[in-house]
């Protein structure tokens, strides 16, 4: 059967597990996100239970199995902008696009996730929206930038 | 290779390669253990099994350590004890509160152990557990809040059963038990087999209970609740009452049936018989008229769900007889019920299975004719021990009755289909009547018997010669079905039980059970059919009564109509 990553589970031998962890990453390169769908695909073809593939999935921070929103806001948790602060910044990001990290708002506009240093201590607490950095944010500046991505709209 | 180490200022032999679990257990050492799972590969992650070694003066796992020559432990010092108390307070600190609601109260592994270490007050207070009750399956129901994340339910349902659809999901304090995305464990590749729930230490996992409905039912003067119960349920009852395992109380059940308000107690032993005479009619016209091959059988809903998920493309080659639970079903509220002049619609038919995934299959669409149910509601051999508690019968002070009659007369070979190769063995004897006129003269069949994975025989009816295979554990079935595709392997009929060592080992029976006693029940099945005359199905009079007064003929029509059944291919989160 021809499906949408198929091309991707050629690139790897088949029933080989090690393979697992590149072969979701190139699908997360390419969709944005895990399917059901691809989980399945990818099961069959490595005749893995998608359970464990789950699982594995989950353990890692990287992976989301909803799609990325609009606007896709990473938060660092690295150990600068822990110092600085960013609990409340992920609480603020979270309670104003109404998600938790690894979700994506239902109206398909933000998605969010933490990361564990972007590498821009210096901009500490910092968060990146669509790879564009801003920098020492606190809930008021937060509630800003977020509005001005709406306003975008 | 055997040598000496000091446990307890004691010497004590070991053996090269064992754990120290082992070599304690064999010397009648105790150590309390947690996430262990005998037959499977020691994770060590719960600790419970700490032991200190006085060499190295370190707290080391018993269940994953090997044994190694010179060791000095302590099995129970105060620093061993403490640190199993602190892991039990730890369990505790996020656990729900609600033994006296539980299934599992009385009979589960971290109240015992709370129990053992003397933990009498909360000394750590943490956040508890708020997970989503998961209620979705026709026969398990998840709790998250009660699970201790031991790993054994997902041990068991990957090793034991190849089914895996149950995994550790998330990383650290955020872990759970759960299937794919989260989902129910109804989207799942689940084969209702209960095996988790066996070893699940807590009431994490437990089986979908329906006492309101059947309470209600048996107070219902416009209702006829009548009951059947399985093969191997006589002889595993008893086990919850604190007998001998294998006693074998099946008239004594019978007395306790009636008591708790059952109008009519049948035997699902009966319609094993009949499964035989359909069955082996099956198999006899697939071998002589060149039918699909291998056949195998389809009594085990677990395995028949296993091969609609991953094996549809052999759905062909499962015998389209029904189970013995749904063929009592439709006889009860087709046959008996026009005999008795008892309205269909106003019977409530009731059975007791040692299985879970018995609940499941009567819920099966198919098992549905013009919507009437061929069985109403599933008891587990656990939950007939709990109706039996609540009505207060006294089991030791009733006298023993016998089922009613018809459908409550059984063969021997019926009876052995409890068992891992009892299908196999009751199949053989019919077929071998049906296709030389006569009856075998060696009924037994060693090869067939005992807990043994795969099995295998060679038989040979007169210029026929049959080979057969018979398997245990789903896992096994995997394997064995995977060679057929191969081509390595070539049968001719193949029994294929879900849960190790057959329905006297199912997913409903006693839970704690040693495998001691689990052969105990296997041996007293073969001790009735050694006991017994009536050996053959065939030669069960009230089988051949009904086959005279209704059903004609094996394979005839109304056979088809009533006792059997197609299969269909099964999209699931795999
Ligand atoms: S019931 Fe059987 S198949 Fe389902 S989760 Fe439990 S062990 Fe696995
Ligand atoms: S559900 Fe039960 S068997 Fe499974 S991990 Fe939790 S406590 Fe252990
Ligand atoms: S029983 Fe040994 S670590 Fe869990």
């Amino acid at each position: 059967m021809e499906t949408k990553i198929q091309g991707i589970l050629d690139r790897y031998p088949a029933e080989k597990t090690e393979n697992l962890i590149p072969i979701l990453q190139d699908i997360q390169d390419h969709d944005g996100f895990l399917s059901q769908e691809s989980v399945i695909e990818v099961s069959k073809y490595l005749k893995m239970p998608s359970s464990r593939i789950f699982g594995v999935a989950t353990f890692y921070n990287q992976f989301r199995f909803t799609p990325l929103g609009k606007y896709h806001i990473q938060v660092c948790r690295g150990t600068a902008c822990h110092v600085l602060g960013s609990v409340t910044v992920l609480d603020e990001v979270e309670k104003n696009i109404g998600v938790k990290a690894g979700q994506t708002s239902r109206d398909g506009m933000f998605s969010l996730e933490v990361v564990a240093c972007i590498g821009a201590c210096g901009l500490a607490p910092v968060i990146a929206i669509n790879g564009n950095f801003h920098a020492k944010v606190t809930c008021e500046s937060i509630k800003e930038i977020l509005d001005n991505y709406r306003n975008q709209e | 290779m055997s040598f000496l180490m000091e446990v307890n200022n004691k010497q004590i032999e070991a053996r090269k390669g064992e754990t120290i679990l082992d070599a304690l257990n064999r010397n009648g050492l105790k150590v309390p253990t947690l996430c262990h799972l005998k037959g499977s590969l020691p994770t060590g992650s719960c600790r419970m099994c700490v032991v200190e070694n006085l060499k190295t003066t370190k707290l080391i796992t018993a269940c994953s350590t090997p044994v190694e020559p010179g060791m000095v432990l302590l099995t129970h010092s105060p620093r061993v004890i403490d640190s199993r108390k602190t892991i039990v307070e730890l369990l505790l600190s996020n656990h729900p509160d609600d033994c006296l609601f539980c299934v599992r109260n009385k009979n589960c592994e971290l109240q015992d152990l709370s129990e053992e270490l003397h933990v009498r007050e909360r000394r750590i207070k943490g956040v508890k557990n708020v997970h989503h009750l998961d209620r979705s399956s026709a026969s398990i129901v998840r709790d998250p809040d009660k699970c201790i994340l031991c790993g054994r339910c997902v041990r068991v349902c990957d090793e034991v059963m190849g089914v895996s659809c149950i995994d550790f999901i998330n990383r650290g304090s955020q872990s759970v038990i759960g299937v794919a995305f989260n989902k129910s464990i109804n989207t799942s590749s689940c084969v209702n087999c209960g095996q988790c729930i066996m070893v699940c230490p807590t009431g994490a996992l437990s089986e979908k209970s329906h006492f309101p409905e059947l309470i209600a039912m048996l107070n219902n003067p416009e209702k006829t609740v009548v009951v059947q119960y399985a093969p191997s349920i006589s002889v595993s009852l008893a086990e919850e009452f604190n007998m001998a395992p294998g006693t074998d109380i099946n008239g004594i059940m019978n007395a306790a049936l009636r008591k708790i308000g059952f109008k009519h107690v049948f035997d699902t032993t009966f319609t094993a018989d009949l499964t035989i005479m359909e069955e082996a009619a099956e198999l006899v016209q697939r071998i002589t008229t060149g039918g699909t091959l291998p056949m195998f059988t389809s009594c085990c809903p677990g395995w028949v769900k296993f091969a609609e998920e991953f094996y549809s493309e052999l759905i062909h080659h499962l015998s389209s007889c029904k189970s013995p639970q749904q063929m009592m079903g439709a006889v009860i509220k087709s046959y008996w019920a026009e005999k008795t002049k008892t309205k269909p619609e106003n019977i409530y038919s009731v059975s007791v299975m040692p299985c879970t995934a018995k609940k499941f299959e009567a819920q099966r669409e198919e098992m549905t004719t013009m919507g009437i149910t061929e069985v109403d509601a599933v008891l587990t051999t656990r939950e007939l021990g709990q109706l039996i508690h609540m009505y207060g019968i006294d089991l030791q002070n009733i006298a023993a009755e016998t089922a009613d009659s018809p459908l409550g007369f059984r063969s021997s070979a019926g009876k052995l289909f409890g068992a891992t190769g009892g299908v196999m063995e009751a199949a053989i004897r019919t077929a071998y009547h049906m296709i030389t006129g006569n009856e075998l003269i060696q009924f037994k069949i060693e090869a067939l018997r005992g807990f043994d994975g795969c099995k295998e025989a060679q038989l040979t009816i007169n210029d026929l010669t049959i080979s057969v295979a018979v398997v245990n554990g789903l896992a096994n079935a995997r394997k064995l079905v995977e060679s057929i595709k191969k081509g390595e392997k070539q049968y001719h009929f193949i029994e294929i039980m879900a849960c190790p060592g057959g329905c006297i080992n199912g997913g409903g029976q006693h839970i704690g059970a040693s495998e001691s006693a689990v052969k105990a029940r296997m041996k007293t099945l073969y001790d009735i059919d050694d006991k017994e005359t009536i050996k053959a199905s065939h030669k069960n009079p009230e089988i051949q009564q009904i086959y005279k007064e209704f059903l004609g003929e094996p394979l005839g029509h109304k056979s088809h109509e009533l006792l059997h059944t197609h299969y269909c291919k099964r999209n699931v989160l795999l």
